[in-house]
Formats: C-alpha cells, sequence, structure tokens
C-alpha cells in the first residue's frame, strides 16, 4: 500500500465487513432453524438442577488486583514498542532510560509479588 | 494516466483489491475453520488410537461441513435471562477483531491485504479485543458456569498478554521495524529469527497457546468442570461463529505471527524465481504449528488456575523483561553482529529449561511442609 492512510481504511472495512457477515451469517440462521420455544428451554442451564438466585452477584476480588496489575504492564508496553523501532537512534541514554522505567516495574512487581497479589486461592 | 494491476484504472482498483482482501480472508477462515476441525478431530484420534471421523465422505472428510449445515439449520436458543443485547452481540465482538488481524498476515511479497507499519502492535491490539467479547459472553448469560468460565478467561488472557507482547518486543528491536513484510524481509536465507532469539520464541509460544485457550491452557472452556466454560449459553449458529471459527481463525493468527517473526514467513527456496511459491512456503509453515498446537492439545494435561497465573506472573513476565534488557544491551554493545544476541538468547532457554525442576522441587518442599503443618495428628486406634 503506497498510500498511508488508505490503509486504515482497510481496517475500518474490515470491521464492517466482519460485522455485515456475522449478523448475515445469524440471520440465515434464523431463517433456516426452526424456532420451538418452550419455557424449558429457555431456562438457565445448570444440569438440570433449578437455577438459584442469577449469576450477576458478587465474585471474587483477585480478578480485579490481576485487572489492575494488567493496565501498569499494559501500558508499559506501549512504552516498549516507540522505544523498540527507535532503539537504534536512541543509543545509549535511551537504554538507560529503558532500564530505569523497567527497574521501576520491576519493583512494582516485586511489591506485588510479596504482598501475595500474585497467589491464587 | 497511471494504469494499475491488470491494466484497471486505479480508481476501480483500489475499491476491487479491497473486496478481494476481504473475500479471500472471509474465505481463507471458512476453510481453515472446516480443515482445521477435521484436522484435529483426525489427529487427535489417531494419537489415542481411535479411529474419528470416517462415516461422511472419503475418510470422513466431509464431516465438519456437514456440521456446519447443522448448525445453520439448529435452533438459536436464548435463555431469558440473558442480557439480550450483550448476549447477540458477543459473537461479532468475538469474530470481527479476528477477522480484522487477517488484514496484515503477509502470505507472500505482495499478497497482504495492507502492510501497515504499525503491523506488530495493530496484531496486538486486536488480539486483546477478543477478550471483551469473551468477557461480555460470558457475563450476558447470567449462567454461574458462562460467568466463571468468562472471568477466568479475562484473567488468563491478560495475563499472558503481557509476555506475549514483550516476546514481540524483543524481535521489534533486533529488526527494528514493526512492518510484517520488513520484518520478513529481514530473515531471507536459512538464518532465521528463531536461530536469533530462541527464548522469546519460546515465550511467545507458551503464551500464544494460553492466549487461543488451547490446552493445557484451555480453562475458560474446561469442560470437565464447567460444562463449556463462556459459551455454555450458546448454541446454534452463534456458537458456531464465536468458537468454531473465531478459535480456528485465532489460532492461524497466532501461528502466522511466528511464522513471520521468527521462522522467515513466506521466505523458502525459489522464492525469487515465483513469488506465488511464498504463499505455499507461508501456509506449509502456519499448518506446521497448528498441527504443533494439536498434538500439545492431545497429549498434555490441563493445568490448575493458580498454577496458570503463577507460572505467568512469576515466570513469563520477569524472564522476558530480563530477556527485553539482555537484548537491548547486546544489540546496542554489538550493533554489527547478532552472533552475542543468539548466544544469550540460548543460554536464557538452557536456564529457563534446566531452572524448571528446581523451582518445582521448592514448591513441592513448601507444599509438604504446609501439608504437615495443618495435617491432624493420627491416632492410635483405641
Amino acid at each position: 500500500m503506497p498510500d498511508y492512510s488508505a490503509s486504515y481504511l482497510y481496517v475500518f472495512a474490515f470491521f464492517t465487513i466482519g460485522a455485515l457477515f456475522v449478523t448475515g451469517l445469524l440471520t440465515l440462521a434464523r431463517l433456516v432453524a426452526p424456532k420451538k420455544v418452550t419455557p424449558e428451554k429457555l431456562r438457565t442451564y445448570e444440569s438440570g438442577e433449578e437455577p438459584i438466585g442469577q449469576a450477576w452477584g458478587r465474585y471474587p476480588t483477585h480478578f480485579y488486583v490481576f485487572a489492575l496489575l494488567f493496565v501498569v504492564f499494559d501500558v508499559e508496553v506501549i512504552f516498549l514498542f516507540p522505544w523498540a523501532v527507535l532503539f537504534r537512534q536512541l543509543g545509549g541514554a535511551g537504554l538507560v532510560e529503558m532500564v530505569i522505567f523497567i527497574a521501576i516495574l520491576a519493583v512494582g512487581l516485586y511489591y506485588a509479588w510479596k504482598k501475595d497479589a500474585l497467589n491464587w486461592y | 494516466m497511471p494504469i494499475g494491476p491488470f491494466g484497471l484504472d486505479p480508481v476501480i482498483w483500489a475499491p476491487l483489491r479491497l473486496v478481494i482482501a476481504v473475500g479471500l480472508a472471509l474465505f481463507l477462515i471458512l476453510n481453515g475453520a472446516l480443515l482445521q476441525i477435521y484436522l484435529e478431530r483426525k489427529i487427535q484420534a489417531i494419537i489415542q488410537d481411535r479411529l474419528g471421523p470416517y462415516h461422511v465422505g472419503p475418510f470422513g472428510l466431509l464431516q465438519t461441513f456437514a456440521d456446519a449445515l447443522k448448525l445453520i439449520a439448529k435452533e438459536d436458543v436464548r435463555p431469558s435471562a440473558t442480557d439480550a443485547w450483550f448476549f447477540v452481540a458477543a459473537p461479532a465482538l468475538v469474530f470481527c477483531p479476528m477477522l480484522a488481524s487477517w488484514l496484515v498476515l503477509p502470505f507472500a511479497y505482495d499478497i497482504t491485504g495492507a502492510d501497515l507499519n504499525i503491523g506488530l502492535l495493530y496484531l496486538t491490539t486486536l488480539g486483546s479485543m477478543t477478550v471483551l467479547g469473551i468477557v461480555i459472553a460470558g457475563w450476558a448469560s447470567n449462567n454461574k458456569y458462562a460467568l466463571v468460565g468468562g472471568l477466568r478467561s479475562a484473567g488468563q488472557l491478560i495475563s499472558y498478554e503481557i509476555p506475549q507482547i514483550l516476546a514481540l518486543v524483543t524481535v521489534a528491536l533486533v529488526v527494528g521495524s514493526l512492518s510484517m513484510r520488513t520484518i520478513t524481509a529481514s530473515q531471507p536465507g536459512p538464518l532465521v529469527n528463531v536461530l536469533v532469539l530462541p527464548f522469546s520464541f519460546l515465550v511467545y509460544f507458551i503464551a500464544a497457546l494460553a492466549e487461543t485457550n488451547r490446552t493445557p491452557f484451555d480453562l475458560p472452556e474446561a469442560e470437565s468442570e464447567l460444562v463449556a466454560g463462556w459459551l455454555t449459553e450458546y448454541s446454534g449458529m452463534r456458537w458456531g461463529t464465536m468458537l468454531a471459527l473465531s478459535e480456528y481463525g485465532n489460532v492461524t493468527v497466532v501461528c502466522s505471527i511466528i511464522v513471520t517473526l521468527w521462522f522467515g514467513g513466506w521466505q523458502g527456496p525459489g522464492v525469487d524465481a515465483l513469488p506465488l511459491l511464498g504463499v505455499v512456503w507461508f501456509t506449509l509453515k502456519v499448518y506446521a504449528f497448528i498441527l504443533a498446537f494439536m498434538w500439545i492439545r492431545a497429549t498434555l494435561p490441563r493445568l490448575r488456575i493458580d498454577q496458570l497465573m503463577s507460572f505467568c506472573w512469576k515466570g513469563l513476565i520477569p524472564v522476558s523483561l530480563l530477556n527485553i534488557l539482555v537484548v537491548a544491551t547486546l544489540a546496542l554493545a554489538f550493533p554489527s553482529s547478532r552472533v552475542p544476541i543468539a548466544i544469550a538468547n540460548w543460554l536464557l532457554v538452557v536456564a529457563f529449561v534446566a531452572g524448571i525442576p528446581f523451582v518445582q522441587r521448592r514448591r513441592l518442599a513448601a507444599l509438604r511442609a504446609r501439608a504437615r503443618a495443618t495435617a491432624q495428628p493420627v491416632r492410635a486406634a483405641s
């Protein structure tokens, strides 16, 4: 692709056509498939038991802890990519800065480790 | 007036090319799913000393085709307790990022949807979007199995995404580009990146198994504990789009990334004379990895969730951070040669593999000590 911005048109097109494709496929299935609704069929599946309450309730907090850690590391990665590409131009100064950056994160990871945040109960 | 390929006016060619790109991607995803499901069943059958599908068509080749027809003709049940909008939207949310990843896969030198100069970043972005669809599917189902499966999946996918991306960064460091075409072109001949960066490859391969929910990391749909995990309430074509198309499409994407980054992509003997041969090489290499994924599935048992998470956070992430620092330092110290990086990386592989028994022994000792401390004293029968 010679034109830089035109390639993002492709991204947009892929998403739109993907959504249309799924919609089309499901519409086709809707037209072909039978529709015989019974109350038993519409009940939430719980191995034949009558479900008690809803699933939308409280859930363990360690999912939240891992999500927080993930956000930290994922943002870090966004910084790593441009640095990796321009690494040779940046030279020694760039490397030192990145070492400091990663060291701070490593300290954070160590802290989370010692605080037992990385254990799953 | 400039003339595009095949003597077409560029005004006609540009949109035509886009349609061809999307059409080909969809065609390949559909056929890839049909073929890979067949291969998966047949290969596991062979490994487990069974016959596998053999009724429909010669060698059971039309089995998945028949299954697909059945899925379309099957009733789509949406339980009344579900969240209607999200439940219906989830298949598209899983499918679209997967389809969009196919845009940058380089099948041959000029055969790629678009060669984005941030190709790798684009792929990682789309890879993390799949999580959204899975969590929404699990949440919208309003089913306890589905919710646990969806949340487990969220935990697993976001955790393993980090070592995966850190492995990609080392390749970007060595090659100095994020474009899939430049990365492929940087490894002509037999000296492919896996010889220089075997450790990044190892980390990426393990993380890729987890990212595509493959055994030994298939906890989100662990059928022996969670029925079908986040897919429990889905049936008919909604299930087909999510599982059959998206999962196998994602496996192909991940294997293509492995092949492009570490195994020279479409490069192979005879490509310079006949560029279309690149498609053959690329497909062969990708399918070699897909078969490896299937082999692993038939061989390894599933991990427990705590093992899964601690292996990622305490094992893969620290060593990949170390790997980045080592590669960066050596690349700067020896700008003209890749040999020091290669030596350091192979040493890391050896250290990682050799370190596993030691860590395992310490872990077991700690577990036994804890068991001894909490055990009830056994009383003699009176």
